[in-house]
């Protein structure tokens, strides 16, 4: 029957109910929609973000990070990378030796940072492939390479052309080779984009007279939201001593940066809405006591304890705010799961500029449950938080003043 | 003679809810046996419903003590004053008395739920003492459907409900027309005599007067008058 009464007691006044449940409601709806579009559209940018270049996760002999020469690379173990891959959430292993040479063409020189890949495991990783823009690919074991369009544009250099790369190798050796440009690929990033050169793997290895070494091993996980575990199994696994594993977040200081205040202006955006959206529901808390005073006062005087009444009370509250919820989480889901399958076309300069940095044109949506979860316990923390006003006016009210009144 | 189940002595309460103390009760000495039907009678303000509300475990005498069916009231605290309101009295107000939203069934059952008592007994006795009150053709509808004289029926049947030892109306009939009053009256008068409990009126009603067997006279918050009809 308590459950009756306060089922009954929402009901009493059905518009204020109405609007308190669709003020909830609303407040749900939109923080769905703005957390499912936040948490979308940076999972696509980190995703884009660590796929152009870093990888999820990087592997590089103790001490490279802050002191990148090619002193600090690592032997290329098959037995190492199968290691790697063989781990949970690792989908692929790319192998890489990074330095830096000068690169002539016909009549100028530039400095550029020169990349040694597997082609293949590269393309798998960051779409090298699709950023062609004349040319072909690069193969595995030709003696050629790719150069950065800006870089070509600067060199005044097109596919078959010459390229010479002067350099210091491993331990202080001379580097020099001439290679042929097998293709041009374009970055939106104007940094990669007049400065990159990429070569096979083992040429780049012949180049600086490394042997069998590399620089780093980047690495493409799964699930993204598992990259901290990943880093931290990975470098208890490895020895630790000799290899230092690197999150995206630690290698991309910046985009951390950029996505917490982006996500604190949400945030901010949030808390305002809801304490608009909590100001209303303490408005329908006070009159909910204010007008039944007298009856609580009643049920009091007839040895109703007040515990029971706080516990009615409370059920009540919980009602509204359940209710104003679950609505509120009903009227996101359609828009949401239609938004995610069907995403908003970006046109015009934007898309140009999202295709440039190798993402869709859309504004994407996210269906993660947790979105939803975490609305239903803000909410509960706000009517929790709010009704204590009920519970204390009720423990401090005074049977035969109510009366009085 | 029944034996005294009331007693009160040297009852006094000064509201101190402004800066001027208002004394409503000045010292009041009673004692109500088992069973009797009485009205404490007097103008508004001279401490009626204050008496009511000492004797009923509502409120705490200022000085003085009050001793009701054996418990000591001015002893216990909040908790067991609730308690004890609810195993001892059975409250019927001026109005107002019903919770507007369950029907008068479930008003009557609402009291022996707090009593813990089974789903099937409470069922039993609140269609019993509707009826009984002459509502039993109403039992599903909610206080909003029912006249003033019906609502005060239920609040009867619901005070009636726990079977307490102890009712205690403050002017019950304050909003009735005379017939409803009438009714009412002729009722209470009927299930003191049925369920043996002891009624006591808050009133200036003369119509409540007439039929209580004793009538106790209050003017400025002490006794004046004491009578006991034959």
């Amino acid at each position: 029957m308590y459950l009756l009464l306060a089922w009954r007691n929402i009901w009493r006044n059905r518009r204020r109910t109405l609007i308190t449940l669709a003020s909830v409601a609303f407040a749900v709806f939109f923080s769905c929609m703005m957390q499912s579009m936040h948490t979308a559209a940076w999972g696509n940018l980190i995703d884009n973000a660590v796929r152009f270049y870093t990888g999820y996760i990087q592997v590089h002999q103790q001490g490279y990070w802050n002191d990148k020469t090619l002193d600090n690379s690592f032997e290329n173990q098959p037995a190492l990378q199968k290691k790697i891959a063989g781990s949970p959430h690792i989908v692929t292993v790319v192998p890489r030796l990074e330095s830096f040479a000068l690169a002539s063409g016909t009549d100028r020189t530039k400095g550029t940072l020169v990349i040694g890949i597997e082609p293949e495991k590269e393309d798998g990783l960051t779409n090298l492939r699709n950023k062609m823009r004349g040319g072909s690919y690069l193969k595995t074991g030709e003696k050629k390479v790719l150069l950065a369009e800006g870089l070509a544009h600067f060199l005044k250099l097109s596919p078959k052309d010459t390229l010479v790369l002067i350099s210091q190798g491993y331990h202080g050796s001379n580097a020099a080779g001439k290679y042929e440009i097998a293709g041009i690929v374009k970055f939106p990033s104007p940094q990669l984009n007049d400065q990159v050169v990429y070569l096979p793997l083992a040429e780049a290895q012949w180049l600086y007279d490394t042997g069998n070494r590399i620089t780093s091993l980047s690495l493409l996980v799964d699930d993204p939201e598992q990259v901290e575990a990943i880093t931290e199994s990975l470098q208890q696994e490895l020895n630790a001593t000799q290899f230092e594993v690197m999150s995206w977040q630690e290698m991309m200081p910046e985009l951390v940066q950029s996505f917490e205040i982006d996500r604190l202006g949400g945030e901010i955006i949030l808390f305002i809405l809801y304490a608009v959206i909590g100001f209303g529901i303490f408005g329908t808390f006070l009159m909910m006591t204010a007008e039944r005073r007298y009856e609580m006062g009643v049920m009091i005087a007839i040895g109703m304890s007040r515990l029971k009444l706080q516990a009615v009370m409370f059920l009540e509250i919980i009602m509204l705010a359940l209710g104003g919820t679950l609505l509120g989480v009903l009227l996101s889901l359609p828009v949401i799961f239609y938004l995610h399958y069907n995403p908003i076309p970006v046109t015009g300069n934007l898309a140009e500029l999202y295709q440039n940095y190798g993402m869709e044109p859309v504004i994407p949506f996210s269906r993660k449950a947790t979105i939803f979860l975490r609305q239903a316990y803000i909410v509960a923390i706000i009517t929790s938080v709010l009704g204590i006003y009920p519970i204390w006016f009720i423990q401090r009210l005074i049977p035969v003043t109510a009366l009085r009144n | 003679m029944p034996e005294v189940v009331i007693r009160t002595s040297g009852l006094t309460k000064v509201y101190q809810e402004t800066k001027v103390p208002v004394k409503a009760l000045g010292g009041v000495d009673l004692e109500i046996r088992e069973g009797e039907f009485t009205a404490v009678v007097g103008p508004s303000g001279s401490g009626k419903s204050t008496l009511l509300h000492i004797i009923g475990g509502l409120d705490y005498p200022t000085q003085g003590q009050v001793e009701v069916g054996g418990h000591h009231l001015n002893e216990l605290n909040d908790r067991e004053l609730i308690d004890f309101r609810l195993e001892h009295i059975g409250f019927v107000f001026q109005a107002f008395n019903l919770i507007p939203v369950l029907t008068a069934k479930e008003n009557v059952e609402f009291i022996m739920l707090l009593q813990k008592l089974p789903a099937k007994e409470r069922e039993a006795r609140a269609v019993q003492l509707l009826q009984e009150v002459g509502l039993g053709d109403r039992m599903h509808n909610r206080p909003s459907e029912l006249s003033g004289g019906q609502q005060q029926r239920v609040a009867v049947a619901r005070a009636l409900a726990s079977r307490p030892q102890f009712i205690l109306a403050d002017e019950p009939t304050a909003n009735l027309d005379s017939k409803a009053a009438a009714n009412l009256l002729n009722m209470m008068a009927e299930m003191n005599q049925r369920e043996k409990a002891t009624f006591i009126f808050s009133t200036h009603d003369q119509r409540v007067i007439e039929k209580a067997r004793r009538v106790i006279t209050l003017e400025d918050g002490v006794i004046v008058s004491d009578v006991t009809k034959a």
